[in-house]
C-alpha cells in the first residue's frame, strides 16, 4: 500500500465482555481522506476509540507513522500527531470557545494566521469567542470541535460523525471547510454515515459491519457501483444526493 | 460559507434564566437578614456573624478540595477528615517549638509562627495526600463503594497513628497573644482571630478562583471535571493532573485543620472525623466539583450554626441537615451541579 | 431440611460449613462451654451483632446501598424498649409495645430515606445518610428529659430475665438455670431465627431481583421491575431487623445509651465486620461479627501482655497497646478490601 500513515493490523477490541471489533485491518494514505462507513454499531467508532487509546485494543497492531501505538495512553497518542474530533463532540460547556482553543493548543500560544484562517472557516468561531461553549448550538459545536483540532496542525485527524443530527446547510459548511482542510496535506480518517458527504470528500474508504471490514477500496470505486453500494450499506448514491 | 443564509444570533439568558443562575449568590444574605430578624440586637447579631463567616470559611477552605477532588477525579475520600487531623497536629507541633515567637507579644513574632505552621502543616498534609492518593485511592479508581470503605480505613489507621505519635489525649493549643481577645465595634466584640480566619479564607477563595479561572492549570481543572478523557484525547496527562489536585486539596485540609485547632483551641485526633460532617453538608449543598457551590454552601452553614448556637442550641446541628434537605428538594444535585459529558 | 432451613443458601465450602458449625456450637452451648459472665455477655453480643452486620450486608452486599444511618435504627429499637420498659415497667407487654413501636419508628424513617434516595445520586446518598445519622446521634443526646442525654437510660427487665429467677433448682454441668441463662437463650433463638428470615428473604425471588438491581439497576428498570421500590423495600427490611436487633441488646445489657448504640465506632464497627465477613454472603456477617467481638474482647488482653513485654523499646509498646487495636483492624480492613474483596466468606468458598 502507497505510503500508510496509519495502519490496523488485525485489532481486536473487547469491551468488557463483549468482543466488538474482530480482525480489523486497513490502511489510511498519507495526505488524503479516508473514510470509514458503516450502519449503526457497525463498531466505526469503536475503532476510532481504539486507534486513540481510549479503549485497549486486546490484539493486533496499529502502526503510526512507522510507530506502534495500539499500546500506549492516550496523551501519548495525542502528542504522537492526533487529533480527535469524537462522536459527542467533547466540548466544554463551562469554558469559553477561547479557553477551549486555548486548551487545544498544547505547543505554545495561537499562530496568530492559522486561527484567522479558521476564524474564516468556521465563523462562529469568531463571534462567540468569549461566550461559554455550552450556549452554542449543535452545529457551532460540531464546528468548535474541529476548530479545536486543527487550531495546530496535526499529522493525522480521527472525525466521529461531524454531520450527525446538523441541518443540510451546516453540513455543506462543513463538507465545503474540511474539503479546504484536506487540501493542506493533513490526513483525514472521518467517520460518516451521510454517504454524499462521505463520497464528496473521500479518496479511499473502508466500510464496516458487525465489528468488521467487508470493503476496503478506492473511493471512486465504490460511488460508481451504485449495486455494490446497497449490498454493502443498503442505500444507493442517488437516493441521497 | 458566504453562501449560507443563517446569521449566528446571540441568545443572551433570559430573566428567569438568570434569576435562577443569580439565586443561590443571595442565599446567604437572606439568611444573615433572617439572622438579624431573629436575633434582634444588632451588636449580637454582628459578633455570630463575623463568628459564623470564620466558621463557614474554614468549612471551605477544608471542603473545597474534596469538592474538586470528586468533581475532577470521581474520587470520594471519606478519609479527608485525617488531612484535617493531621494538620491542626502538625501546626500545634510547630507552634509549640516557635514558643519563643507564640508567647511574645509581638504581632509579627505572632504572625509569623502561625504562617510557619500553617506552611508545616500543609506541607506534611500535602505529603501525606501523595502517599495516599499513590497507596491507597489509586487502586480503586472508579468503584465508589471500595474507595468510602478504604478511605474510611485510611482514616482509622491515620486517628490512631495521631494516637501513638502525640498521645491519646486531646491537646490544648493556645494562641498567640496577639491574636487573642476581641477588638470592640459599637457594642459587639469581634475575635481577633476570627477577623484573621476570614481573611486568610477570603484570600484563598480569591486565590482559588484566580487559578481557575485565569491559569492553564485551573482550565485544566475545570475541563477534567467536565470530560476527563477530551482531555487526554488533547495531549495531557490527567493522572498527574489528578495527583496535584489530590495534594492541593490535602493540603488545604491541612490548613483547615490548623485553622480551626485554633478556633477551637483544642485538638483530638478524631477533630477531622467530626467536622467532617459538616464538610460533607457544604459539599452537598454546593454541588460536587463546585467551588462557588462550596462557598456559598459554607457560608450558609457557618452562619446557620452560629446563629442557632445563639437562638435555639439543641436543634442546631438538626436545623443544618434541614437547610440541607430543604435545598436538595430545590436543586437535587446541588446548588452548581458541575454538568459531567457522558 | 438443612437445604429448607438454609433457604438453599448452603456454605458451599467445607472449612466454611466447619467454621459455621462451630460457631453455632459455640453459641448454642455458650452458657454450659464457657461459664463466667465475660464469656456468656461476649456469646449475647456475638448473636446481636450477627444480626446487625446481616442486615447491614442485606443493604450493602445484596441491595448495593451504601448508607451510614445504619446505627440510627439499631438505636431506635434499642430505645424503643428501653423507653417502655422504663415508662411502662418491667414486664413482656412492655417489651412487645417497645418492640413493635421502635420497629415501626425505624420502617417509617427507612421509607422516608429510601424515598428520599430517589432524588439524589448514590454518592450523595451515602453522605446525606452520614449527616442524618450524626445529627440525630447528637438530638438524642440533647433530648435528655426523653432520652436521658448522654448517660442512657437503665431499666429493669421482667424478672423471669434476671438471674435472681430460677427455673428449677437443678444445675445442668454445674450451670444455675436461671434467669440470665434464659435472657440468653431469648437473645440466641430470636438472633438465629432473624437470620434465618433474612436467609430467606435474599434467597427468595425478592432477593433475586435486589441482585440485578444491585448490579445493573438501569438494565433491571428496562426489564420491568420497578428499581426504587425494590431499594426501598430492603431498605425497609433492613432497617426493622436493625431495630430488632436494637431491641435485643436493650433487653441483655439493660441499658441504653447514644455510645452503645448510635455512635459512629458502631457504625465503623459494623462496616469493618461486613467487609472483613465478606459483603453479599449473610454468613459473612456470622464470622465478621464473631471474629470481631472476641477481637475486641480478647484480643485487647493479648496487646497488653505485648505492651508490657516490649515496654523499653522506643515506638513498639505504643503500637501493640492494647488501646491501639483499632489501628491493626483498621489496617486488615483496609488490606481485605484490596485483597480479599469478597471477605473470609469468599475466599473459604474460592478455596474449598
Amino acid at each position: 500500500m502507497a505510503d500508510a500513515l496509519l495502519t490496523l493490523e488485525g485489532v481486536h477490541t473487547h469491551i468488557g465482555p463483549y468482543h466488538i471489533l474482530h480482525e480489523v485491518s486497513f490502511a489510511v494514505p498519507r495526505g488524503g481522506v479516508t473514510m470509514l462507513l458503516g450502519r449503526n454499531g457497525a463498531g466505526k467508532s469503536t475503532t476510532l476509540r481504539t486507534i486513540m487509546g481510549l479503549w485497549k485494543a486486546s490484539r493486533g497492531q496499529i502502526t503510526f507513522d512507522g510507530r506502534p501505538i495500539q499500546g500506549l495512553a492516550t496523551p501519548d497518542i495525542a502528542r504522537a500527531g492526533i487529533a480527535y474530533v469524537p462522536e459527542n463532540m467533547g466540548i466544554f460547556a463551562d469554558l469559553t470557545v477561547a479557553e477551549n482553543m486555548r486548551l487545544a493548543a498544547t505547543n505554545g500560544p495561537f499562530d496568530e494566521k492559522r486561527l484567522t484562517w479558521i476564524k474564516e472557516l468556521f465563523p462562529p468561531i469568531g463571534t462567540f469567542w468569549d461566550k461559554a461553549a455550552g450556549t452554542l448550538s449543535g452545529g457551532q459545536k460540531q464546528m468548535l470541535s474541529v476548530a479545536r483540532a486543527i487550531i495546530e496542525p496535526r499529522r493525522l485527524i480521527l472525525i466521529d460523525e461531524p454531520s450527525k443530527g446538523l441541518a443540510p446547510a451546516i453540513i455543506a459548511a462543513m463538507t465545503a471547510a474540511l474539503k479546504q482542510l484536506k487540501d493542506t496535506d493533513t490526513t483525514i480518517l472521518l467517520v460518516e454515515q451521510n454517504f454524499a458527504m462521505a463520497s464528496a470528500l473521500g479518496d479511499t474508504v473502508a466500510v464496516m459491519d458487525d465489528g468488521r471490514i467487508v470493503h476496503a477500496g478506492a473511493m471512486a470505486e465504490l460511488a460508481a457501483d451504485a449495486s455494490l453500494q446497497e449490498k454493502l450499506m443498503g442505500l444507493s448514491l442517488e437516493v441521497h444526493q | 460559507m458566504s453562501e449560507t443564509a443563517i446569521r449566528p444570533r446571540l441568545v443572551g439568558p433570559t430573566a428567569t434564566e438568570r434569576l435562577g443562575k443569580a439565586a443561590p449568590l443571595l442565599l446567604a444574605p437572606v439568611l444573615a437578614l433572617i439572622g438579624l430578624a431573629a436575633i434582634g440586637n444588632p451588636s449580637v447579631w454582628l459578633t455570630l456573624t463575623v463568628a459564623g463567616l470564620a466558621m463557614g470559611l474554614m468549612i471551605f477552605i477544608m471542603a473545597s478540595g474534596l469538592t474538586v477532588v470528586f468533581g475532577l477525579m470521581d474520587v470520594i475520600n471519606f478519609g479527608h477528615g485525617a488531612f484535617v487531623s493531621v494538620g491542626a497536629f502538625v501546626g500545634f507541633t510547630v507552634l509549640a517549638w516557635l514558643s519563643g515567637w507564640t508567647q511574645n507579644p509581638a504581632v509579627v513574632l505572632n504572625l509569623a509562627a502561625v504562617f510557619l505552621a500553617i506552611l508545616a502543616s500543609m506541607a506534611v498534609t500535602g505529603a501525606l495526600g501523595l502517599a495516599f492518593e499513590r497507596v491507597i485511592v489509586k487502586p480503586v479508581y472508579g468503584h465508589h463503594l471500595k474507595q468510602i470503605l478504604v478511605t474510611m480505613g485510611g482514616l482509622i489507621v491515620a486517628q490512631q497513628l495521631i494516637h501513638v505519635i502525640w498521645g491519646p489525649d486531646a491537646i490544648h493549643v493556645a494562641r498567640p497573644p496577639s491574636l487573642q481577645g476581641s477588638f470592640i465595634v459599637g457594642e459587639a466584640a469581634i475575635e481577633k482571630y476570627r477577623m484573621l480566619a476570614v481573611a486568610i479564607g477570603l484570600v484563598l477563595f480569591l486565590a482559588m478562583r484566580h487559578v481557575l479561572r485565569a491559569t492553564k492549570l485551573g482550565l485544566l481543572v475545570r475541563a477534567g471535571v467536565e470530560n476527563g478523557e477530551m482531555v487526554e484525547a488533547l495531549g495531557y496527562r490527567i493522572n498527574r493532573l489528578f495527583l496535584l489536585v489530590f495534594m492541593a486539596g490535602s493540603a488545604l485540609a491541612g490548613l483547615g485543620g490548623i485553622m480551626w485547632g485554633l478556633y477551637q483551641e483544642t485538638i483530638t485526633a478524631h477533630m477531622g472525623s467530626e467536622i467532617m460532617v459538616l464538610v460533607f453538608v457544604v459539599v452537598i449543598i454546593g454541588g460536587l466539583g463546585s467551588i462557588e457551590g462550596c462557598f456559598i454552601g459554607a457560608l450558609l452553614v457557618g452562619l446557620l450554626a452560629n446563629y442557632m448556637a445563639f437562638l435555639a442550641p439543641k436543634a442546631a446541628l438538626v436545623s443544618t441537615i434541614a437547610l440541607m434537605v430543604a435545598i436538595l428538594m430545590w436543586r437535587p444535585q446541588g446548588l452548581y451541579p458541575v454538568v459531567k459529558a457522558k | 431440611m438443612i437445604n429448607t432451613l438454609l433457604s438453599g443458601d448452603r456454605p458451599n465450602s467445607r472449612p466454611l460449613a466447619l467454621l459455621l458449625i462451630a460457631i453455632g456450637l459455640c453459641l448454642a452451648f455458650a452458657p454450659f462451654l464457657f461459664p463466667g459472665t465475660k464469656p456468656l455477655d461476649t456469646a449475647a453480643r456475638i448473636c446481636i451483632f450477627i444480626v446487625l452486620v446481616a442486615s447491614y450486608d442485606l443493604l450493602l452486599g445484596y441491595t448495593g446501598i451504601v448508607s451510614f444511618a445504619h446505627t440510627m435504627f439499631f438505636g431506635i429499637g434499642a430505645y424503643g424498649v428501653a423507653l417502655a420498659l422504663g415508662s411502662l415497667g418491667a414486664s413482656f407487654l412492655a417489651i412487645l409495645v417497645g418492640v413493635l413501636a421502635g420497629t415501626a419508628l425505624s420502617c417509617a424513617l427507612a421509607l422516608a430515606i429510601g424515598l428520599f434516595s430517589l432524588r439524589v445520586k448514590a454518592i450523595f446518598f451515602a453522605m446525606v445518610t452520614l449527616a442524618v445519622a450524626s445529627a440525630f446521634a447528637v438530638l438524642v443526646s440533647q433530648l435528655s428529659f426523653l432520652t436521658g442525654g448522654e448517660d442512657g437510660l437503665t431499666y429493669r427487665i421482667p424478672r423471669e430475665l434476671t438471674p435472681a429467677f430460677r427455673l428449677t433448682d437443678l444445675r445442668i454441668f454445674d450451670v444455675r438455670i436461671d434467669g440470665r441463662l434464659l435472657a440468653y437463650y431469648l437473645v440466641f433463638f430470636s438472633a438465629l431465627a432473624l437470620f434465618l428470615v433474612m436467609l430467606r428473604i435474599v434467597n427468595s425471588p425478592f432477593g433475586t431481583t435486589l441482585k440485578a438491581v444491585r448490579d445493573n439497576a438501569f438494565r433491571a428498570e428496562a426489564i420491568g421491575y420497578r428499581v426504587v421500590r425494590y431499594r426501598t423495600t430492603a431498605t425497609v427490611l433492613s432497617a426493622a431487623m436493625a431495630s430488632l436487633a436494637g431491641a435485643l441488646l436493650a433487653i441483655w445489657i439493660r441499658y441504653t445509651g447514644p455510645a452503645t448504640t448510635l455512635s459512629m465506632e458502631i457504625m465503623i464497627d459494623i462496616l469493618l465486620m461486613v467487609v472483613i465477613g465478606g459483603m453479599g454472603t449473610m454468613y459473612g456477617a456470622v464470622i465478621g461479627a464473631s471474629l470481631f467481638i472476641l477481637a475486641q474482647t480478647y484480643l485487647q488482653s493479648l496487646m497488653a501482655s505485648a505492651e508490657a513485654a516490649t515496654r523499653g523499646l522506643p515506638l513498639l509498646p505504643d503500637l501493640v497497646a492494647p488501646e491501639r487495636w483499632l489501628l491493626w483492624l483498621g489496617t486488615l480492613f483496609v488490606l481485605s478490601v484490596y485483597f480479599f474483596p469478597d471477605g473470609i466468606v469468599g475466599r473459604l468458598r474460592n478455596r474449598g
